[in-house]
């Protein structure tokens, strides 16, 4: 089985490198159209079938994601 | 000294230990599960650990030899995490909070004026509180920054070691450099070994090593 585990910062948490994007985006002609970017991860995890989501939680709760600066969610397919 | 793949700073910061303890400091390599007896001090040296994968310091603080270091400071064993060893240090838990990339998204390498803030630390008790020293910083994820009931109680405990006199990364209250509870774990972000001999071109760093010496000693 595959999770997909999207890892964001909270909100509130400053984004320099969303913010940098943003200017480059401005930069390419869309500065009306951009309001806001944030930048966050996308990790994919080939997982044992049965592997049960506690497991896969305690995955990102002790490493995939930095729960001080970070949210995390896990999308099964 | 534990050396992890991709740390830079650890012959730097053995030098240091060597020069101001007159004895060689053991280098430990990161598989290590267990810390030789009576230790003194460990550092955790800069650089770029793991390259730096996930976040910096992550990969590092999860490493075998981190569980024996966490044990150690527990125990009270004093523990010096310089620049990526910060990062290793708040990622493992040792100290609170997290370093993120610089407000400025750009690596900052200059000597940065620093205010002493708890010079009644192992660390810092041979620094007046207040007083301004200079020290290299050379850094890309160097913002630190906690939620505001941590950096209130890190204050209220006079846990700032070292603030930024000039803002640098955009750290929450420009703190460089905390301590733990126990005041055993300090974590800074500049180098405080690249400021120790003459040739280094300052030596706001040497006072640093040399109150370490007399507090453990």
């Amino acid at each position: 089985m595959k999770a997909r585990v999207h890892v964001t910062l909270k909100p509130g948490v400053l984004d320099p490198q969303g913010r940098a994007v943003h200017h480059a985006l401005d930069g390419l002609g869309f500065a009306d159209a951009v309001a806001d970017v944030r930048v966050g991860k996308l990790i994919e995890l080939e997982l044992a079938d049965g592997t049960p989501a506690e497991a896969i939680d305690e995955m990102c709760r002790r490493l995939l994601a930095n729960t001080v600066i970070e949210n995390y969610r896990v999308e099964l397919p | 000294m534990v050396v992890f793949p991709g740390s830079n700073c650890d012959r730097d910061l053995a030098v240091a230990l060597r020069e101001a303890t007159g004895r060689e400091p053991v280098m430990l390599w990161h598989r290590e599960t267990e810390l030789p007896d009576d230790l003194d001090l460990i550092g955790v040296p800069g650089g770029f650990s793991y390259g730096d994968y996930l976040r910096s310091g992550a990969m590092a603080a999860r490493s075998p030899v981190m569980r024996a270091v966490k044990d150690a400071a527990d125990k009270g064993v004093a523990v010096l995490g310089v620049c990526n060893g910060f990062q290793i240090l708040t990622e493992a838990g040792l100290l609170p909070g997290a370093l993120m990339r610089n407000s400025g998204i750009r690596f900052v390498c200059r000597d940065a004026p620093l205010r002493v803030g708890n010079a009644d630390t192992p660390f810092t008790r041979r620094y007046e509180p207040g007083e301004v020293i200079d020290l290299p910083v050379a850094h890309h994820d160097g913002n630190y920054q906690a939620d505001e009931a941590t950096l209130d109680r890190l204050e209220g405990e006079g846990r700032v070691a070292f603030r930024y006199a000039d803002p640098c990364n955009g750290s929450a209250r420009d703190i460089a450099g905390i301590v733990n509870e126990r005041s055993n774990v300090l974590g800074l972000m500049p180098h405080p070994e690249r400021a120790f001999d003459p040739a280094h071109g300052g030596r706001g760093g040497r006072r640093l090593f040399e109150g370490l010496v007399e507090a453990l000693a």
